[in-house]
């Protein structure tokens, strides 16, 4: 782990009342100073299967939103149907022109392509906005205790009795099935969970005595909150906001299958997996492709939450293989 | 083996160049409330933890705080620098009362007033590296100017407290105890302040560090100005630091004295006890000496016993005392006043005693005769005087020990079976 250099700078050389000027000797042991994100870099480095999920996870963006611009068709084209065994017109299976086959009116890899950039975006949304509301509402509600406390958390626990999928259709369907709509709502009904985890680790942190060292040295309550309690709930967030990742696309799938999620032509893996899941026995290329993608999401995300939490963790020294 | 010179033909202490006091502590009580269990919560009293304790700090002095655990040094120093509200009394800062002032008030005055805490582990944001940690006194009071200078400070603070600067990015669990606090210590630094409250910053570290951090302390004091309030329950090192101590006991002072005059001619039975425990470096003159032994538990603090908060384990009550004497103690709570030893003791029967840490001196410095000590048995009305740290309470009933009563090895009061 220790980088040495051969040269010590002029000016930088420790000492200080009683501490003798280095000897020729102990410059072979000068520590270079290493910058904060190369550490957290290489921790991350270490962690394979964070790495490769990480490699997985771009070529999902790549797929998604890139690729679309480069295959022939576009995922609202129709596409003409093949003749199958039986000699009657039907949905193609995967071929050189169409590798993802097709369903009865389009190509399904453009449509699958769609979808993953469609569901990607909401799952994101979702676990972006749901885990800082909630790491916020936590954190305010943690640390001033008291009737503060109180009312945040009784709001938490009102939003947390009404049942989530019945509200989140109820109001997405006014909205037409709009994607940051229906992230916006998944996200809210999201936040409590996160708050109430947030505000446990807060309460039991904010009597640390470093808190009291930060009042001891004129910290306000914000940088309190912002500088000492957040940071501290890193691992905490990280983790809930990787499963809400995976939440946010079956709560959308979930959406979709009753009707309220997105919309027609638009379409999201979701949407896919519950209007094909018929097909398995005589199309199975129209259920399994989305599924496969929906699977990649989620593992790949946690992995890399996983990754993430032991870069960011100064604490955490266990070597890798 | 000489007598140590005694008696009221001691020179008081040669006075210090003082001028008006930088920090000055007045009758400051806190009084933590004890709730019931359930839903009303009602409170069911109090712990008294630090009562009616005031003391001076002037300027590049150390004033030591000593006590056993849980006698209140702790709670004093959060007090003193406002980190928790007092429940009644003053803490003046260069004039300005500390009790009164609000949090935003109070901010400006936290350049000024630093602290180092006891356990170096827990006092350093796990997160946050060398740098950040040292920085961060700087970035709150708005004088991280820059990113080349304010690392430039960093750095020099560093290599002040005799850390590596190249070390600067690395985080508070990757160095050892003494490192740590050598953090701490930078930390409290960057400000520059003018007093340092110093909570116990050795104890947790082993012995051969706290020497380093001991002597770094001192430099540090001769270089910047620095007033420390230092508080520990080791003596060996308090006589290595101290310019004045404050004995504690139970919340109250018990003894105040210059450092020397208190490891001389201690004269409260407390302190007595303290200085007997402290080893001496000579085996012949160790086996000798008798040791000052405590028995029982330090009483509770929510209901301290009535009079003297230390009677129930002073020897001196128990051994020496008749049961006149012994109502004084049961009944009147001793003022912090210097009798006729040169410095204060909160004791009734105060008297000094200097064969503690000197083998072989006059077992008694001054002959009790001499002293001032109070005759005959308290007044009702001097022992039904309400205690200052439970007013509420208002007058007791005074308590009188016929002759039939004795002292135990507990240190209760028992009728003796005739």
């Amino acid at each position: 782990m220790l980088e040495t250099h051969e040269t010590l700078k002029e000016g930088t050389q420790p000492g200080g009342p009683g501490v003798d000027k280095p000897t020729l000797t102990e410059r072979e042991f000068t520590v270079k100073e290493r910058k904060q994100w190369q550490m957290a870099l290489r921790r991350f480095l270490r962690h394979r299967a964070a790495v490769v999920s990480l490699v997985v996870f771009v070529l999902l963006v790549l797929f998604a939103f890139v690729l679309p611009y480069f295959w022939h068709y576009k995922y609202t084209e129709f596409v003409s149907l093949c003749t199958q065994s039986n000699g009657l017109a039907g949905p193609c299976s995967p071929s050189l022109k169409h590798p993802f086959g097709t369903d009865s009116t389009h190509d399904m890899l453009a449509v699958t392509m769609r979808g993953t950039g469609q569901s990607l975006k909401v799952a994101f949304l979702i676990a972006a906005v749901g885990t800082g509301a909630g790491a916020l509402w936590g954190v305010v509600s943690g640390f001033f205790g008291g009737f503060v406390d109180s009312t945040l958390m009784r709001l938490a626990d009102l939003v947390l009795t009404i049942p989530s999928l019945a509200l989140a259709a109820a109001l997405a369907h006014k909205g037409g099935g709009s994607l940051v709509l229906i992230g916006l709502i998944l996200a809210g009904v999201a936040a409590p969970y996160v708050a109430r985890v947030v505000r446990g680790v807060v309460l039991s942190l904010r009597e640390r005595e470093f808190i009291e060292a930060a009042r001891a040295l004129g910290a306000s309550n914000t940088r309190i909150m912002f500088r000492h309690l957040l940071p501290n709930t890193i691992p905490v967030l990280l983790v809930n906001a990787t499963l809400l990742i995976a939440q946010g696309i079956l709560a959308e799938t979930a959406l979709s299958y009753v009707g309220f999620g997105i919309q027609s032509p638009d379409t999201s893996l979701g949407v896919l997996i519950s209007t094909n899941q018929g097909a398995v026995e005589n199309q199975p290329w129209l259920f399994y492709f989305p599924g496969v993608f929906i699977i990649l999401i989620a593992l790949s995300v946690n992995f890399i939450g996983d990754g993430l939490r032991d870069a960011l963790d100064p604490r955490q020294t266990r070597e890798r293989k | 083996m000489t007598t140590v010179e005694l008696g009221k033909q001691t020179p008081p202490p040669a006075p210090r160049p003082k001028g008006e006091p930088v920090l000055s502590v007045r009758n400051l009580a806190k009084h933590f409330p004890i709730r019931s269990k359930g839903l009303i919560r009602r409170k069911v009293g109090d712990v008294h933890a630090v009562c009616d304790v005031s003391f001076d700090i002037y300027d590049r002095e150390t004033v030591c705080i000593v006590g056993e655990s849980g006698c209140g040094k702790t709670t004093t120093g959060r007090l003193v620098l406002n980190l928790i509200p007092a429940s009644s009394g003053s803490v003046v800062w260069r004039g300005q009362d500390l009790t009164t002032i609000s949090s935003r008030g109070m901010r400006p005055l936290r350049r000024d007033m630093q602290i180092v805490f006891q356990d170096p582990f827990a006092s350093l944001d796990p997160r946050m590296n060398v740098n950040e940690l040292v920085a961060e006194p700087l970035r709150i009071h708005g004088q991280y100017r820059g990113e080349n200078k304010g690392r430039e400070q960093v750095r020099d603070l560093l290599a002040q407290v005799g850390l590596n600067p190249e070390h600067g990015s690395r985080y508070a669990h990757e160095f050892s105890g003494g490192q740590r606090q050598r953090i701490g210590i930078a930390r409290a630094l960057a400000l520059k302040p003018r007093l340092l409250v110093l909570d116990e910053p050795v104890s947790a570290l082993d012995v051969s560090i706290q020497a380093g951090v001991i002597n770094l302390l001192e430099d540090l004091q001769e270089e910047y100005g620095l007033a420390f309030m230092f508080i520990s329950h080791d003596l060996s090192v308090i006589r290595h630091i101290a310019d004045r101590v404050v004995v504690m006991y139970l919340g109250k002072v018990v003894e105040t004295a210059e450092a020397d005059e208190l490891f001389r001619r201690p004269s409260h039975p407390y302190t007595q006890a303290l200085m007997s425990a402290i080893p001496l470096p000579d085996p012949v003159k160790e086996r000798e000496r008798k040791r000052i032994l405590l028995t029982g538990d330090v009483p509770s603090p929510v209901s301290p016993p009535s009079g003297c908060r230390f009677r129930t384990r002073c020897p001196k009550f128990a051994n020496e005392l008749d049961n006149a004497q012994r109502e004084w103690c049961v009944n009147v709570e001793p003022a912090l006043e210097a009798k006729f030893t040169a410095h204060e003791a909160a004791c009734h029967f105060a008297s000094a005693r200097t064969d503690i840490l000197e083998v072989g001196a006059d077992m008694r410095a001054v002959p009790a005769e001499l002293a001032q000590w109070p005759t005959g048995r308290p007044s009702d009305e001097q022992a039904s005087q309400p205690m200052s740290c439970a007013p509420e309470d208002g007058a007791r009933e005074p308590i009188r020990i016929s002759d039939d009563v004795t002292v135990d090895a507990e240190g209760e009061l028992v009728v003796e079976e005739s």
